[in-house]
């Protein structure tokens, strides 16, 4: 059964989309029950969606945080506060920017990688013998990407995190004359395990929007080449508007708790 | 010939949109015969193939294939039934991150529970009757247009199943490569007494494989018959296509 081919358009497009997707996370939970653990097809998942965003996400944390401190320096140095550097660079980056920038870079990254992956099998109609030789493409192509996505992105947030709190670090004690202990000692006054875990939880919610959307994408395309480098942008569009948009939401629910 | 149907189409129609594809149509296909299903492009003749297995639904009509109306069947249900009813596609749609052995192995390590040597052994089986024996490593990229559709070909069999579902099989393939797999599709009738539902616009490869000719047209099936007889009948569309293709 072809799940995921919403037509037309208008509210009536939106409704069918959110029937396809819950058809689609539907079948993906009757696999898990039911079918053998894919976990060889996961194991490879992890490294093309998690090991090989490292590069990007290191970059991104580096200079974030080297950013971070240099502005602050500026704005603070003019209330006096300057010294404040670690608080406000691990902060930031532990509570906001470093859930929020890597799940951007891994969303560009990853998703649209696997909705042109997984595009081109539909187009040229591999998820359709998949189906054909009794194989579910929700358990061999969706269920590996949407839980190597939700393993790998905490855990390159929590890098990002250290990276960037380096980064921060080196341009204290390079351009700014503040002693490696003295920043530390501020940035662990800081952050507490509530800052830590708020963004790793965020980080939950964001690797499930990514894999899921550019999953359903792909197993959506139609029409070609053409259809694949439309729904390949679709995805990234679509991805970084829900993590920013479930940001807010998230960083509400997390100081309530 | 045992004269049991073993597919059998019951008034089906089925629309994308606004474009109604197939209306009412009607079709059995008995057992142990090659079916030859002719069109022009765009009649609905692979929709007519993916509806058999189940990769689509119609909107009304009913779908028999081995006795069992698939129409609504769950994934569960239906995967019994495509581990006896194979497709080709048209393409080959080989799985390109996997390797020619891994392709054929697929649906033997997703239906039994085959060891890894039994498993060898039944693709190295099915590639020497496709005469590709000798590209168990070579990935699909690595294959020209035949050879893709004889790796189809021999993944579809690997399973033995009794009806062989086929959409273009010699679709952009030069005549002595057509040829093959003609005569490979006649010897898995022959040989095997599989059941065979061919999907074509090539009226040579028609009248080398088919029993006999469904013809087609504006959504529904206008004519059932052995070649000769298309030949002989009064003029419209069919005559046309034929006349047009042999010409």
């Amino acid at each position: 059964m072809q799940h995921h081919i919403p037509g037309g358009s208008g509210p009536g497009r939106l409704v069918r989309h959110i029937g396809a997707l819950t058809r689609l996370l539907w079948e993906m939970l009757r696999c898990l029950a039911t079918r053998r653990f894919p976990f060889r097809l996961l194991l490879v998942q992890l490294d093309q969606l998690g090991v090989k965003s490292l590069s990007i996400v290191n970059i991104t944390a580096i200079f974030t945080g080297m950013v971070m401190a240099v502005q602050t320096y500026y704005t603070l140095g003019r209330l006096g506060v300057k010294y404040f550097i670690g608080e406000a660079v691990a902060l930031s980056l532990v509570r906001e920017l470093g859930p929020v920038l890597t799940a951007l870079m891994v969303g560009g990254r990853v998703g649209a990688g696997i909705t042109a992956e997984i595009g081109s099998m539909t187009v040229t109609e591999q998820v359709d013998a998949m189906r054909a030789l009794g194989a579910s493409p929700e358990h061999r192509l969706v269920i590996p990407r949407v839980l190597a996505t939700m393993i790998m992105l905490p855990l390159l947030t929590i890098l990002a995190d250290l990276l960037g709190i380096l980064g921060g670090l080196f341009i204290s004690v390079t351009e700014m004359n503040i002693s490696a202990n003295f920043y530390i000692e501020h940035v662990l006054e800081a952050v507490s395990l509530h800052d830590v875990f708020s963004g790793i939880g965020k980080s939950l919610f964001f690797a499930f929007f990514i894999s899921i959307i550019g999953c359903y994408n792909g197993l959506s395309v139609s029409g070609g080449a053409d259809g694949v480098g439309r729904m390949t942008t679709n995805t990234v569009v679509a991805a970084s508007i829900s993590i920013l948009v479930a940001n807010f939401f998230l960083t509400k629910l997390f100081i309530m708790f | 010939m045992e004269q049991q149907p073993i597919l059998v189409f019951e008034n089906v129609g089925l629309s994308f949109g606004a474009k109604q594809v197939l209306r009412d149509l009607s079709l059995s296909v008995i057992q142990g015969e090659t079916m030859v299903v002719l069109g022009q492009s765009g009649s609905g003749k692979s929709v007519l193939l993916k509806l058999a297995v189940g990769l689509l639904r119609p909107d009304r009509g009913r779908i028999v294939a081995l006795g069992q109306d698939v129409v609504g069947l769950s994934e569960d249900r239906l995967r019994v039934v495509r581990r006896k009813v194979a497709m080709v596609f048209q393409g080959g749609a080989l799985f390109d991150s996997m390797t020619v052995s891994e392709n054929v192995a697929f649906a033997l390590r997703e239906h039994t529970r085959l060891d890894q040597g039994a498993v060898g052994r039944r693709v190295v089986q099915c590639l020497e009757m496709v005469n590709l024996a000798s590209s168990l490593n070579l990935m699909p990229a690595e294959l020209s247009g035949g050879m893709k559709k004889r790796v189809a070909l021999a993944r579809a069999v690997a399973l033995q199943p009794e009806v062989i579902l086929y959409d273009e099989p010699t679709a952009g393939l030069d005549p002595i490569v057509a040829g093959r797999i003609n005569r490979l599709i006649r010897e898995l009738q022959q040989r095997l007494g599989i059941t065979s539902v061919v999907v074509t616009h090539d009226i040579d490869s028609a009248a080398i494989v088919g029993d006999r000719i469904a013809w087609l047209h504006d959504g529904r099936v206008d004519f059932v018959g052995t070649m000769d007889q298309a030949r002989a009948v009064s003029p419209g569309p069919l005559q046309d296509f034929l006349q047009a293709r042999e010409a």
